[in-house]
């Protein structure tokens, strides 16, 4: 059975979870992960929502470092409060 | 209003000169806003030390975007607080560059409202550059922004804010619409711009013509590239008027041919319209005589690169002729196979041409599904791309039959 929209997210948001101040993911280090995981229930589109999702609702954010990765908001290091 | 507060001897070095001066300006705005202040301040003890006080990169942007801020933080904010965040903001220009002065007093309005007032117009990127703000700025800019019907542009890992010429709206040698085609890809590949999900950066530029004004061959991965496939149109009466005021076209023009496709015979100017490689080199020269073809579309073009992770490239022939017209199906098509493979087996920093060099252009057509065509030839005997694979299975069964 097809997953959901919601189904990956927190999928990956685990995985960026697990992988927080370890590694670094790139959205499309996510989507493979989810391709390998869940096979034919998932597909790139549905893994492109996904993403989206996790993002307009804060609980990712795209952080730039010499190229683009997903992670969890925190306080940059770099910020002068 | 403040004056600049800050001894520059090194800086006003950069004043002196007939040209425009960047450090002028900043202290023109140093007048009124603190952030030009600190930042004069700031950038002279640069200069003295030689050693750059940027924290680059990080978190900042815009809820749901990952692109177009770029974050920026000062090491020595307790000396300089006015340059203690002094973000970038990329705003996705209008495409040709074309404004009203409305406009334009609108945006220097927010960026004043909320920034240091300082603008680059335009960035290498061709975006408009707005030069230093604060996190909490950011998202009343976006949102000012959005009701002055501008949005932000690319940066990071993904699509990067697509430009192009001004093209049929100024210029007569342009072969497509650049305006038309530059504003449908944009709009067509919102996400793309708006969420990195590349291995890297990816860039589009769109020349009318093989003058290529926006350098499309050497600055974007994928260069849009003006051109005809019929015969250069020709006015004989107008050559003659060229060469009656003064032209030595012998040496201004036919031997500069590369070509070699031109003649003159002292009455008539003939051209070989088959070897020409529409280097435009005849019509910048003699504009009221010659004219580019009317069967005109343009030429696709893959990999070019500035040297970051490796050294620079050239664009490369992928498409030698494309009608580029709307809707543009083909070509987002294309587009989109491209992205597939090279986000499916690009390594991390990655540009489509470095990945096309580890792969093999045979690889990555037949990945793309796009034929091999003698076009994408740069140098016949020396290009490794084109690999014969039946040709040479025939030639080891031969020998293998010989011995």
């Amino acid at each position: 059975m097809a997953k959901t929209v919601e189904e990956i997210a927190d999928a990956m948001f685990n995985m960026v979870k697990e992988a927080q101040g370890q590694k670094k993911l790139k959205p499309m280090d996510l989507t493979k992960a989810m391709l390998e995981i869940f096979g034919d229930e998932v597909d790139k589109k549905l893994c492109k929502a996904a993403i989206k999702q996790l993002v307009d609702s804060g609980r990712c954010v795209y952080t730039y470092f010499g190229g683009s990765f997903l992670e969890l908001p925190h306080r940059e290091g770099a910020a002068n409060d | 209003m403040a004056e600049t507060t800050y001894k520059t001897p090194l800086l006003d070095e950069l004043e002196k000169g007939a040209w425009p001066s960047f450090v002028k300006e900043i202290k023109m705005a140093a007048k009124r806003s603190p952030m030009a202040n600190d930042l004069l301040g700031q950038l002279e003890q640069s200069y003295q030390e030689k050693i750059g006080h940027w924290k680059h990169g990080g978190i900042v942007g815009v809820m749901g975007y990952g692109g177009g801020v770029i974050g920026r933080y000062s090491d020595l904010s307790e000396k300089y607080p006015g340059v203690s965040h002094f973000h970038t903001m990329r705003i996705n220009q209008p495409a040709g560059w074309f404004y009203t002065s409305e406009a334009l007093r609108s945006l220097c309005d927010v960026w004043e409202r909320h920034g240091s007032g300082l603008t680059n117009m335009h960035g290498s990127t061709g975006d408009i550059v707005f030069l230093g703000t604060r996190t909490e700025e950011l998202e009343p800019i976006f949102e000012e922004l959005a009701k002055l019907d501008f949005d932000i542009g690319g940066s990071g890992s993904d699509l990067r804010t697509p430009s192009c010429c001004n093209g049929m709206a100024r210029c007569e040698w342009a072969c497509y619409d650049t305006m038309q085609a530059c504003y449908q890809l944009t709009q067509d590949f919102q996400d793309e711009l708006h969420r990195p999900a590349f291995p890297y950066k990816f860039k589009f530029k769109f020349s009318g013509c093989p003058n290529d004004c926006v350098a499309s061959i050497a600055r974007s991965d994928m260069s849009f590239i003006g051109t005809w496939r019929d015969d250069i149109q020709m006015d004989q009466s107008e050559v003659k008027k060229y060469v009656d005021g003064g032209l030595d076209i012998q040496k201004d023009v036919i031997d500069r041919c590369p070509g070699k496709c031109m003649e003159w015979n002292g009455k008539e100017l003939s051209i070989e319209n088959s070897f020409c490689v529409k280097c435009m080199h005849c019509i910048n020269v003699m504009p009221k005589a010659l004219r580019p073809g009317k069967d005109r579309g343009c030429t696709i073009l893959i990999g070019s690169k500035a040297p970051i992770v490796e050294g620079a490239q050239l664009s490369s022939v992928l498409v030698p002729f494309m009608k580029l017209e709307p809707p543009y199906t083909e070509i987002k098509d294309l587009i989109e196979r491209i992205w597939d493979v090279w986000c499916e087996e690009g390594k991390n920093r990655e540009r489509v041409g470095e990945f096309i060099q580890r792969v093999g252009l045979g690889n990555f057509l037949e990945a793309i599904e796009v034929e091999p065509v003698p076009e994408m030839v740069a140098h016949p005997r020396e290009n490794p791309y084109v690999f014969y694979e039946e040709y040479y299975e025939d030639d080891d069964g031969e020998e293998e039959e010989e011995a």
